[in-house]
């Protein structure tokens, strides 16, 4: 009788103690499992809405102020001067490039060097379930520790790095130091850090790809490499854009790593955003300038997204087709 | 298929994973070579992964800085009640996401999805400007909530995996004999989610263990630090006279994520993460 109204629920009688009369009927069991939906989803939906969804949209909003941290300023709109001040900050848009270039380069050397590693661990060679338990080490250490360690290896005085570059008899470089070095130098952290998560997905991807295929390839004469070309490539497309696409804004997104690093130096070659907009919000205390910058940035990550979004589109179109 | 590979291909693809585990395993061994070595040792250019003279004085130096073993309890404290309030607060919503259908789960999914990609910078500007209202800026407990919030999307979306995994007639089968909906949910749910409920803890526990960019902007209060920011504070100011004691301690705060990493390998290799980009 209630079929309609609450199809999940449909074939279950219900407990005798609640049979009323057919309306109130209805009408009472629609509302019980309103109450109950509401009483699984509320305590979760308070912080989220307090926390994240408030900020969120306060957040956009305050792009269009000139709000400071002063306490008790008076916060008023001002349009879109933040936007108009933010087209002509050349320290922006270079941040922004270096941003970029960062994320870019972490992104795809890490598809990169996942990819090979996701291919040895996909084959028959020993030690492989060591190798994956060691292959996540990254993934596991906090991003400060990962940053306090690789500050080591660079350091020009007492680094491994230059250790083997004067056994070597070469002069000694200052990685994070050096205006030409010390974003290439973070950008290895970065993949680094970044190899165990996306070789996890590539591997997961390469599990799920039948072994018929290989073979069939395979007693066509098709050697590794045209195995891996014309079979195994393909076949990932869809988590090798998916994942990439992630990275990129992951990357675009992080803070911590170069924070410790570098702090943005020397002379801001690492300034990526995230790191320009936290000193401009809470050492310049301008959080309204600050939050346009946000704002720039997430249309930047919507525009990439979208892209990925159209990709998948269309591939899904010529798939049915 | 592999019969056919040469032998020097089978003898390349072990360098290639040998330089491989050497490229991802070497900056652990660094620092760990490095928190057992003297300060002469580890202010000179020599490169040497096995210490000269093993040192211990790093870990008691470590140990004996106040503000290390404080950040260390706020940091279990802050992970440990993170992990509760997140676990307790997630079960019954993936629950709902899993099982009712419609708008609250479309609207539960989209919101999960963007935020994985949103710029917590933007957030974290209103973020402080809530909490400073609320009287929770420069709390443990206020970085209690926001890790809380912050990482409920994904326990959300690993736990409601967990959930539809289950098959409904368990559930369809309790409500016959009267049970209700909360019932159901202690007494069929949640045996059966036991080990997701444990798998999902242990990542809470561990993201809220590794968190920097938010006890950076939140906490002001030495005594509050995490420890995380400790560690980079040792960082800015002291420099290199105290790279032992900054190498043991950053040791200290790897251990609890790599035995939590060791524990659920399984799960991460086993292609947990996998059904989020199947296209």
């Amino acid at each position: 009788m209630s079929v309609e109204t609450v199809p999940t629920r449909a074939t279950q009688p219900r407990p005798p103690r609640k049979r009323r009369s057919g309306a109130r009927q209805i009408g009472a069991r629609t509302r019980a499992q309103r109450r109950e939906a509401i009483a699984l989803v509320v305590p979760a939906l308070l912080p989220i809405l307090v926390f994240s969804i408030i900020p969120l949209v306060s957040g956009v909003a305050l792009g269009f102020t000139d709000a400071t941290l002063r306490r008790n300023a008076e916060i008023s709109f001002n349009g879109l001067d933040n936007y108009a001040e933010l087209a002509g900050d050349h320290r922006f848009w270079g941040s922004f490039g270096i941003g970029i270039v960062w994320a870019g380069s972490v992104a795809l050397l890490t598809l990169v060097s996942a990819m090979g590693l996701a291919l040895l661990l996909n084959s028959n060679l020993r030690f492989k379930t060591l190798t994956r338990v060691l292959a996540l080490i990254p993934w596991a250490m906090p991003p400060v520790v990962i940053a306090i360690v690789w500050r080591m290896i660079y350091n020009p005085n007492s680094g491994p790095l230059n250790g083997i570059l004067g056994w070597l008899g070469l002069p000694g470089v200052n990685w994070l130091g050096d205006f030409s070095t010390a974003l290439p130098a973070v950008i290895v952290v970065g993949v680094w850090a970044g190899i165990p998560q996306t070789t996890v997905l590539l591997l997961a991807g390469m599990q799920s790809i039948s072994a018929e295929q290989h073979e069939a390839a395979a007693v066509d004469g098709a050697g590794a490499v045209r195995r891996f070309w014309h079979v195994t490539l393909p076949a990932l497309r869809p988590v090798i854009i998916a994942v990439t696409a992630l990275d990129f804004i992951w990357q675009f997104n992080s803070f911590g790593l170069i924070y410790v690093l570098t702090e943005g130096g020397p002379g801001g070659r690492t300034m990526i955003p995230p790191l320009f907009t936290y000193l401009e919000a809470f050492r310049n205390r301008e959080i309204g300038y600050a939050s346009a910058m946000g704002n720039v940035l997430v249309i930047a990550i919507l525009l990439i997204l979208s892209l990925y979004l159209i990709n998948q589109f269309r591939q899904n179109k010529a798939v049915r087709a | 298929m592999n019969a056919r590979r040469p032998w020097y291909g089978t003898g390349l693809m072990y360098v290639a994973l040998a330089a491989y585990l050497i490229f991802l395993g070497f900056p652990l061994l660094w620092l760990l070579s490095a928190s057992f070595k003297s300060t002469r040792e580890l202010n000179s250019l020599a490169v040497n992964l096995i210490p000269q003279n093993w040192d211990f004085s790093n870990y008691t130096a470590a140990l004996e800085r106040q503000n290390l073993i404080t950040a260390a309890g706020n940091s279990i404290m802050v992970a440990l009640v993170t992990m509760v309030i997140t676990v307790l607060l997630s079960m019954p919503m993936a629950y709902a996401l899993a099982r009712l259908k419609g708008r609250l789960r479309a609207a539960g999914t989209v919101w999960i999805l963007v935020s994985q990609v949103f710029p917590t910078i933007l957030i974290i500007i209103p973020l402080f400007l809530v909490l400073r209202s609320l009287q929770l800026n420069d709390t443990l407990f206020g970085l209690i909530l926001v890790y809380v919030t912050f990482t409920m999307p994904f326990t959300l979306w690993m736990l409601q995996g967990y959930v539809a995994a289950i098959p409904p007639e368990l559930e369809e089968a309790a409500e016959m004999d009267g049970a209700g909906r909360f019932t159901i949910l202690r007494t069929v749910i949640l045996p059966l989610l036991a080990p997701g409920l444990v798998a999902t803890a242990m990542f809470t526990f561990v993201s809220a263990w590794n968190e920097f960019f938010l006890a950076l902007v939140l906490l002001q209060s030495p005594e509050l630090y995490t420890l995380p920011i400790a560690l980079r504070s040792f960082l800015g100011a002291e420099g290199q006279t105290q790279l032992g004691p900054l190498a043991a301690g950053a040791i200290l705060a790897t251990i609890p994520s790599l035995i939590i990493f060791g524990i659920l390998q399984k799960k991460l290799t086993g292609g947990m993460l996998a059904g989020a980009v199947k296209g």
